[in-house]
């Protein structure tokens, strides 16, 4: 191996210990059988037995999964028209209309929508509130894939479809669709994963009494790191890996699927 | 009643007007060609045709049916797409069976008549392939057969063979010939390929920025182009000026500066003392040795200035006294050889006197 070779691999090295370690303690002491986090003491599942009969923790994931689900449904069915529209009409504004959220500091995001609820709305704070402020983060990283899809395509694939009898909708549903769906599905596991662990934003939208998840997770450190809550942490990368590398995999097909441009031409 | 009438059709996009005051009509059964450079406006012609583009003025006629304002999947007019646009998500067999379905039919019906389709283009056990599963010209006969399959009035090519390569091209020059017979399709093709257009076509429009600057038969069209632009374009020509000195009901007498006279066909509209240029194709010139007796009365005496050997022909362009060039071509007729003359040669070009044709300026 090279000299140089050797240095690239050990900064490399260095930063996936930095960034994973700390990822894989809590995963190790999530099975730690000792209510410290100091030393191992053998292997153990009551921490997440202990996460199952805790009401309040249970309440919180599911609410956190209906605001998540609820919230990806509703920014994938947005999110796909806007990169649609995006990738149709050549109006310099809409990218930036809808692609902004994406780049914009969540606490401002976060105190602008609970002005907005509270003040121009006047809609009291609770899971309505903090589904419609996730989706308003989501429908931009939705529209950023199906866009990046549509651009790899050849575009007289769709005016064959309507050239060969198919109205509009035809189009839409039996070639438009299929063709970007796997940005559509990785879309929507992109803005589920994304939901399901937001705090910032979550914090300003929320009202009192509905427990979600990240918050739950947040109070219950400020009293100690417990097992349960590596237990639950666990339990929720788990999930946010699963939906990563599904969306992942997807985007990647679109790739070698033989409908890019270079392909047909 | 023609088929497909265009009447005074224009298109402008900002200040570039794609498509000026055009009027083609196209009868029923032609195979219809749209001959051009890039950027002439035979694409966007075509695609007001099929419906994707509207004309800013003007009609579209088909059947006598205006079509304005009637979109594509509403129009009796199917486009094959020159990068074949077949649905990379479908087997070739609802690929084609893509347009029965939307017209309607019966899957009984579909099914026999997609069977019909695959069996013409020759690909009837390909119907479970994907398109990324097929060759080029496999893609590009799956494209014909969806194009056809429910027998429209009118077929637009839109440049389909530009991506195959010239071999295979020229075996689906021939399979389109035949397949236009065969389902008596009107076919409106487009190119810029003139060696295609001659070979396919009933007859062809030449356009150039915009403008049609002539529709005719391809041997009208070669033969006889209507002014410098077609005569360029089409074939290789050669083109010397010249001044109409005397004009008979069968003859074009014309004076070439410091070079003699020429006799031509004679052309309508052409008077003495217009301007211009005798032009002339390579074939048509004879090349002789100098000392040769020549019965031709356009005969000059030239220098071999450079020379082309493309194997089955050799082409010399031959300067003239006057320093014009002009070309002409030589059959290798003799195996292993590649020229009969040698640069700086002293030769004599001849012509028939109804060879050469006047363009004037």
């Amino acid at each position: 191996m090279k000299r140089s070779n050797k240095w690239l691999w050990s900064a490399a090295a260095v930063v996936y210990a930095f960034l994973y370690i700390p990822l894989a303690i809590v995963v190790v002491y999530s099975f730690n059988d000792s209510r410290l986090n100091a030393e191992w003491a053998g292997f153990t599942l009551s921490w997440y037995k202990a996460l199952f009969n805790n009401k309040e923790m249970l309440t919180a994931a599911r609410n956190s999964l209906i605001i998540a689900l609820s919230a990806s449904l509703g920014a994938t069915v947005l999110g796909t028209m806007a990169g649609l529209a995006i990738h149709r009409y050549k109006l310099k504004v809409l990218p930036v209309l809808v692609f902004t959220p994406v780049a914009m500091p969540e606490i401002l995001l976060g105190v602008s929508l609970l002005l907005f609820f509270l003040q121009v709305l006047n809609l009291t704070l609770g899971m309505i509130s903090i589904i419609i402020a996730h989706t308003t983060f989501c429908i931009g990283f939705v529209a950023i894939i199906v866009r990046a899809r549509l651009q790899g395509m050849d575009e007289s694939i769709f005016e064959a479809a309507r050239d060969l009898g198919a109205s509009r909708w035809q189009t839409f549903r039996l070639v438009t669709l299929p063709l970007i769906l796997p940005a559509v599905i990785a879309g929507a596991l992109m803005s589920f994963t994304l939901s399901i662990d937001d705090f910032v934003i979550t914090f300003f939208t929320k009202g009192v009494g509905e427990p979600i998840l990240p918050i739950q997770i947040y109070t219950m450190i400020k009293v100690a790191v417990t097992p349960e809550v590596n237990a639950i942490s666990t339990l929720l990368m788990l999930l946010t890996l699963i939906m990563i590398i599904i969306a992942s995999k997807l985007e990647g097909s679109a790739a070698s699927d033989g409908i890019s441009r270079k392909e047909t031409g | 009643m023609a088929l497909l009438e265009i009447r005074k059709v224009t298109r402008r996009f900002g200040s570039y007007t794609a498509v000026d005051n055009v009027s083609i009509s196209v009868e029923t059964g032609e195979f219809f060609t749209l001959l051009g450079p890039s950027g002439c406006g035979k694409t966007t012609l075509l695609r007001m045709i099929a419906g994707f583009d509207m004309p800013d003025s003007g009609q579209i006629l088909l059947d006598g049916e205006d079509m304005m304002g009637t979109p594509p999947e509403k129009r009796p007019v199917h486009t094959v797409f020159q990068t074949y646009a077949l649905f990379p998500h479908m087997t070739v067999s609802d690929n084609i069976s893509f347009p029965l379905k939307m017209a309607g039919n019966t899957p009984r019906d579909i099914q026999s008549r997609v069977m019909e389709a695959l069996d013409n283009v020759r690909l009837s056990n390909f119907g479970n392939r994907f398109p990324h599963e097929l060759s080029g010209g496999q893609k590009q006969r799956v494209a014909f057969a969806r194009g056809l399959v429910n027998r429209p009035r009118l077929l637009l090519l839109d440049e389909p063979l530009g991506a195959l390569d010239a071999k295979l091209r020229e075996e689906m020059q021939i399979e389109l010939i035949n397949l236009q017979k065969n389902v008596g399709v009107t076919f409106v093709f487009v190119t810029h390929a003139q060696n295609e257009a001659l070979a396919l076509s009933h007859r062809i429009a030449v356009m150039n920025q915009g403008n049609v600057e002539q529709v005719d038969e391809p041997s009208k069209i070669y033969g006889f182009p209507r002014n410098r632009f077609v005569a360029d374009f089409i074939g290789k020509i050669s083109m010397i000026n010249a001044l109409v000195v005397e004009t008979t009901p069968s003859h074009l007498k014309l004076d070439i500066a410091e070079l003699g006279e020429v006799t031509t066909i004679s052309k309508e509209g052409i008077k003495v003392g217009d301007k211009g240029v005798m032009a002339i194709r390579p074939e048509q010139v004879r090349i002789s040795h100098p000392s040769d007796e020549v019965v031709l009365k356009n005969h000059f005496l030239g220098t071999v200035h450079d020379l082309l050997y493309v194997g089955d022909v050799t082409t010399y362009i031959v300067e003239l006294a006057n320093g014009a060039h002009i070309k002409a071509l030589l059959p290798n007729s003799a195996p292993g050889r590649a020229k009969f003359f040698e640069v700086g040669d002293r030769v004599g070009v001849s012509w028939r006197q109804d060879a050469g044709i006047f363009l004037n300026d």
